[in-house]
């Protein structure tokens, strides 16, 4: 489409201001957090609300020490409990979003009805959620006094109390563990891309894994992170925010799935019934292929907003359960509460990098095949 | 495939057959899974119509035997001027991004250029990142701004990371407007903003619903920024909400009536008008 310049020109002054608010609060805030988060702002109460701070340029120092310090066994924990509860997030929300969607896709009658329950609470805010759910999981009330119903003593699980925690590891072994794990991961890639003739792919994948693998066995297991161990697992009071994050978010991948078995051409299950496919060979063959896309997304959308959650477990648990604490809101209380504004900023900064490991491959893969197409 | 297929658009319905025993199975578990989704709902209002003294771990799943409408009264006197100054935030708010969206969109989709991917996917960016990673500078900012504590340095936040996503939404909405449209427009001789004001803006009706929905339902539940940009006088109700149930000494029907004013106004935009939430939904997940 050919426009006259002038045009050009006043759509290019149309984003501008958009452009320069976003490259500022976006890409400026970012770089401007990442300098705080390498100086000692706020390490010393005195200076940290102080009109003129002195503030001195650190390095990583802060990374350090929330990696391998004594005193950030908090912080250590909270990053664990964030990988485990994406992990059972994603895997609650996609399960129980498939399963409606499948059940709705095969027409029951009310469709509409069911669509919006299961749907509703989309609309409404972790906090209300949090507050609804936290009254539900009181230790002797709510969901524990379920069982009477049925004649039995109420249970007594401690739902957001709880301090017991299960697959603990100790943290010196942190390095080891994941050089193991995502050596594994990159033998299994090599396998694959060796199965589809893709010989650079495997070469690459096998020697990054044999190095990895092998720093593993012989370097790792001498490194100490922390003069004692110290041991992180999952906390069993992070079960029932998984609930209630899965009660809140499971409707949405419903409804991802729905509009994806929606697209399904009929002609496509026409033509597997013609070729003798059953019901479940239909599934298996036809409509879980077709949906993997769609799979691929829904857990790249739950797993950033998991990995930042954070007003949820403030309603649920309070700001100060240790137990169930996430990075997230740990940095909302270094930095805004504690006023260690450095510190803070380096839990806001490893927060963004992990998120970013999940966005940016997608974006970038989204926009590459358009940028193609166009 | 494009994941903004509507979904409200089911296939010609299937015949209905007899109750055979698969289906009786599914109905069992939607019902199942529906009591899962409105349990919760049970026992807020339960909980809420419940005087003080009637609130009882042992029976709280108990309907009240005296209906106690006095929480929602109490519980407005708490929190009622933060639902006010959410109300006026969400409303300001989701005005300007809406707008700024339309106007974005339209020159993203039909006044392309080059490079206008690459900065497009740089701006979505800004859709993803956990704002704890610009929190501290974004303080700062305001508080340089001297909008600290005010509801307006609540609106700029919002309506700036509200950008990507209005924009999202809206340039998806302009793509099918046929480019034809626009090139006889150019050679009726209408320049840019011609083209918008009679051609583009009358209609996006549909897609202001759904930015406007969509932005209204994120302004309102939102709390970091709620949490660290104001005070107390212009704190909203997300915020006071986590106050109110924070305290130990609280009886429970107060959060819990607290709960239902803070969730009503979302929850009602929801009800009404379902499926562009929906859409708005699907837009966020997946340029489609």
């Amino acid at each position: 489409m050919k426009g006259l310049s002038r045009d050009r020109l006043w759509s290019i002054a149309v984003l501008t201001p958009s452009i320069i608010l976003i490259a500022v609060f976006v890409y400026g805030f970012i770089a401007r957090s990442v300098y705080v988060s390498m100086t000692d702002w706020g390490n010393d109460p005195a200076q940290a609300l102080a009109l003129n701070p002195i503030i001195r340029f650190t390095g990583l120092a802060n990374y350090q020490d929330l990696f391998t310090g004594f005193l950030q066994g908090r912080f250590r924990q909270e990053l664990i409990s964030t990988i485990f509860f994406t992990l059972f997030f994603i895997l609650g929300c996609l399960g129980l979003g498939l399963g409606l969607a499948l059940i709705l896709d095969r027409n029951p009658r009310g469709e509409g009805l069911w669509r919006t329950i299961f749907l509703f609470p989309m609309s409404l805010s972790f906090i209300v959620t949090g507050t609804i759910w936290r009254w539900m999981l009181q230790p002797q009330g709510g969901v524990n006094q379920v069982t009477t119903l049925f004649g039995a003593p109420p249970s007594t699980f401690a739902w957001l109390s709880s301090t017991d925690s299960i697959w603990k590891f100790d943290w010196n072994k942190l390095p080891l563990l994941t050089a193991s794990v995502v050596g594994v991961v990159l033998i299994v890639l090599a396998v694959r891309a060796a199965r589809n003739g893709e010989r650079t792919r495997t070469l690459v994948a096998g020697a990054c894994a044999a190095l990895l693998l092998g720093w593993a066995l012989l370097i790792g297991p001498n490194l100490k992170l922390l003069p004692a161990p110290e041991f992180h697992g999952f906390n069993l009071a992070l079960i029932g925010i998984i609930i209630a994050a899965v009660w809140q978010m499971s409707g949405y991948t419903m409804a991802l799935y729905l509009a994806g078995l929606r697209g399904i051409p009929e002609e496509l299950r026409e033509a597997a019934k013609v070729d003798g496919a059953n019901d479940i060979g239909m599934y298996q063959h036809v409509i879980f292929p077709l949906l993997a896309p769609i799979t691929l997304s829904a857990m790249i959308v739950l797993g950033h907003i998991s990995l930042k959650i954070f007003d949820l477990v403030y309603a649920m648990a309070g700001p100060d359960n240790v137990n169930t604490s996430v990075p997230a809101l740990n940095m909302y209380l270094t930095s805004f509460r504690q006023n260690q504004f450095a510190l803070g900023a380096a839990i806001g900064t490893i927060l963004l990098i992990l998120v970013a490991f999940v966005i940016v491959p997608y974006l970038t893969s989204q926009f590459r095949t358009e940028e193609g197409k166009a | 495939m494009t994941t903004t297929a509507p979904v409200h658009t089911a296939p010609a319905a299937a015949p209905r057959r007899p109750l055979s025993p698969g289906r009786v199975i599914m109905y069992v578990v939607l019902v199942l899974a529906a009591l899962f989704f409105l349990v919760p709902v049970y026992l807020l209002f339960t909980t809420a119509l419940k005087s003080p003294d009637a609130i009882n771990l042992a029976t709280t799943w108990h309907w009240p035997a005296q209906l106690n409408w006095a929480s929602f009264s109490e519980a407005w006197g708490k929190i009622g001027g933060n639902v006010m100054n959410s109300l006026f935030l969400a409303v300001t708010a989701t005005l300007l991004s809406a707008m700024l969206g339309s106007l974005n969109g339209y020159a993203l989709s039909k006044w392309r250029f080059r490079g206008a991917n690459t900065m497009f996917a740089l701006m979505l960016f800004g859709m993803f990142i956990p704002y704890q990673a610009v929190l501290i500078p974004l303080f700062q900012f305001i508080k340089s701004l001297g909008l600290y504590g005010s509801i307006w340095g609540l609106i700029l936040a919002h309506v700036v990371y509200g950008i990507p996503i209005t924009t999202l939404i809206f340039r998806n909405f302009y793509a099918d407007v046929p480019d034809a449209l626009i090139e006889a427009a150019t050679i009726d001789g209408a320049g840019f903003w011609q083209i918008y004001g009679r051609v583009i803006f009358p209609i996006s009706i549909p897609g202001f619903v759904v930015v406007i929905i969509w932005q209204f339902t994120q302004v309102w539940n939102e709390f970091l920024f709620a949490a660290t940009l104001t005070n107390t006088s212009s704190q909203p109700v997300t915020y006071a909400l986590s106050q109110l149930a924070g305290g130990q000494a609280v009886s429970w029907n107060l959060p819990m009536a607290g709960a239902i004013l803070a969730a009503l106004p979302t929850l009602l935009v929801y009800i009404l008008l379902g499926r562009y939430f929906v859409r708005g939904l699907l837009a966020g997940s997946v340029k489609g």
